[in-house]
């Protein structure tokens, strides 16, 4: 059997039911709770590491959406946030545009571009699309630097943003505030994505990963949904650079290298492939566990990221999604 | 016209280096049909034993082959320790493992030598060669040792009865197990060939870029649309993609106005696209039927 087939060939992650790619109502709202009790008792720069959680998480998701749900991957993800954090930061410091509006048009934009770059992928599967993304992140910082586009995007020294404050004459820190605008929009990007992959064009996407030639026999268009779920994800993933470059203050080329798309890509397999809510558990890893590595020795995060990822693939392959199983089990006994 | 003569040598020699690269990733995309994602920062670790032992005091030529050794041996090494036992994994799962590996590598090579660059030095010096002034010896070196390595390769591969084994292996795995073959082994076999084939790579482009932990990523892309472009079935394909690569990077760079030295990673992606998308088994690769 050649290993050029489709990702999902082991049976453990297909035959798990369709409902669990989100969580139940009961933990759901736990969930929420805790998340908007959060920051009631933390410190500014914690509620900050906490806003880069759910950013991150977001772009998480994205990744997860095309990977759990259409079955491609890429590791080009940081190529798609570079470019929504770029548009939100000119539209803001360039243009003067309200914050909150740039990031539909990040959205859009990246949409676009992911669903253009998804039409020749069309023709990649496997390695070949893991490939072309690779690539893809690797140019990108050579792409921002351009000295055409300098006089928007500050060439290699980047663009500083203002920080937004709270409207209404709020009490809230800026921090504060910026970490709840941020859920906001993430709960509503979860709810919408739970419900896309519900829905007849998430079946669709999902049938193309466990068997594409099987999809395309039932009628499935499999290059408008491939495609589609390209540039869905990178939409996704744009709107999280724009909120990222609001809440960082800071665009530059070299925030966004290989190594964001490497972070990106490990939070998914962590959070568990196609368990939406495990990527904020991804997220809340890859935010994390760099800052304690460091902690011990400075340049030591890629090996401890390494080695964690080792680790996961051969004792935890599903991720987070695998312990929350054994948790629920337990509960399930309890019960009776 | 001394400019594209110029221009054209330069290509080929640094081509020679993707070509080495491009060699070394058609040598482990043959045994476990993936695309090895840590080659370049194997490669890149290989030269950092390579500068330590000269470091020493060990003559060049002497840490040349006890490098090659070192990572041949490394290469098996990290195929029975990580690749084996994922064994029939997805596809996610092998990117996830050079992704870790990548990512190990990087971090360690940093951690022992740090980041700083550091000179590497030439085996066959920096002065003109044969006196013309269109390429230099160790460009001509380069190129040199390139060939010389994929004709030790054809001879390897086409009469030796391993070099045969490993090609039936890697194109009928379980017909080679029926008649007696070692496969597992086999991977293993073009894993260190794999490691060491890069060694060179690294040693031979580590005095053109300097020596750092992250030297060798521009050039594992590069040696990505090498592969991509001669086909990831054949090894000759492979080398020739290399030189058309580098030859390609060096003419865009000179005659295509507003490309310079900015452009020429998003080039090699443009390159591995356009080549993907038109012919997707390469210039000389062979179509893999699918069945249902």
């Amino acid at each position: 059997m050649s290993a050029l087939q489709e990702i999902v060939e082991t049976p453990p992650i297909e035959t798990t039911p369709k409902k669990y790619m989100a969580l139940g109502t009961y933990a759901s709202v736990v969930v929420v709770v805790l998340l908007c009790a959060a920051p009631l008792i933390a410190k500014n720069f914690v509620i900050f590491q906490m806003t880069m959680v759910l950013i991150y998480a977001i772009a998480v998701l994205a990744l997860n959406i095309l990977t759990g749900g259409s079955g491609q991957f890429s590791l080009g993800q940081s190529a798609f946030y570079a470019l929504g954090a770029y548009t939100s930061a000119i539209l803001m410091e360039v243009f003067g545009v309200n914050y909150a509006l740039t990031l539909p048009v990040a959205g859009g934009i990246c949409f676009i571009a992911g669903y253009l770059f998804g039409l020749p992928a069309l023709r990649l599967s496997g390695i070949y699309l893991a490939l072309a993304t690779f690539a893809l992140a690797t140019a990108m910082p050579q792409l921002l630097k351009l000295h055409y586009f300098e006089a928007w995007t500050g060439g290699v020294q980047g663009l500083v943003i203002t920080k937004p404050d709270a409207p209404f004459g709020l009490p809230l820190s800026q921090d504060m505030w910026l970490y709840y605008f941020v859920l906001v929009v993430s709960m509503a990007i979860y709810v919408a994505s739970v419900n896309l992959l519900k829905s007849r064009s998430g079946r669709a996407m999902m049938a193309i990963r466990d068997n594409e030639i099987a999809a395309s026999a039932m009628g499935v268009d499999v290059a408008l949904y491939k495609t589609l779920a390209f540039g869905v994800s990178a939409g996704i993933t744009g709107v999280a650079g724009g909120l990222g470059a609001i809440a960082v203050q800071f665009v530059a080329p070299d925030s966004y290298t290989i190594q964001l798309a490497i972070a990106l890509f490990l939070g998914m397999v962590v959070g568990g492939v196609g368990w939406l809510p495990g990527s904020i558990v991804g997220a809340a890893f890859i935010v994390f566990v760099p800052n304690i590595a460091e902690h011990f020795s400075k340049g030591l995060s890629g090996a401890v990221f390494g080695l964690i990822l080792v680790l996961i693939i051969f004792v935890l392959p599903h991720g987070s999604r695998q312990i929350a199983y054994t948790v629920q089990g337990w509960f399930h006994k309890l019960r009776k | 016209m001394e400019l594209l003569l110029n221009q054209v040598l330069a290509g080929i020699a640094t081509g020679a280096i993707y070509a080495c690269m491009a060699l070394a990733v058609v040598m482990i995309y043959q045994a476990i049909d993936h695309l090895n994602f840590a080659q370049g920062e194997m490669a890149m670790f290989s030269t950092f034993i390579a500068w330590q032992m000269l470091q020493w005091g060990v003559p060049y030529w002497g840490a040349f082959v006890l490098t090659l050794a070192l990572s041949f041996a490394g290469g098996i090494v990290i195929e029975r320790a990580l690749f084996k036992p994922l064994g029939n994994a997805p596809v996610l799962t092998h990117v996830a493992g050079f992704i870790a590996l990548f990512a190990i590598v990087n971090s360690v090579a940093g951690l022992t030598w740090d980041f700083t660059i550091k000179q590497f030095p030439s085996p066959f010096g920096s002065s003109p060669f044969l006196g013309s002034q269109l390429i230099s010896t160790h460009q001509a070196g380069m190129i040199g040792v390139t060939l010389v390595l994929l004709l030790l390769l054809y001879f390897f591969f086409q009469f030796t009865r391993i070099g045969l084994a490993m090609r039936a292996a890697a194109a009928q795995p379980e017909s080679a197990r029926l008649v007696g073959i070692n496969t597992s082994w086999m991977v293993a076999l073009g894993w260190g060939m794999a490691a060491a084939i890069g060694s060179i790579a690294g040693m031979l482009i580590a005095p053109v870029v300097f020596l750092e932990p992250n030297m060798m990523g521009g050039v594992l892309i590069y040696g990505f649309a090498a592969a991509v472009l001669g086909g990831l079935s054949s090894p000759l394909g492979a080398v020739i993609g290399g030189f058309l690569v580098g030859v390609f990077e060096n003419l865009a760079g000179t005659y295509i106005p507003g490309v310079g030295n900015e452009l020429k990673l998003p080039i090699a992606l443009a390159l591995i696209v356009t080549v993907l998308v038109v012919k997707p088994t390469g210039l000389f690769g062979r179509a893999i039927v699918k069945r249902v």
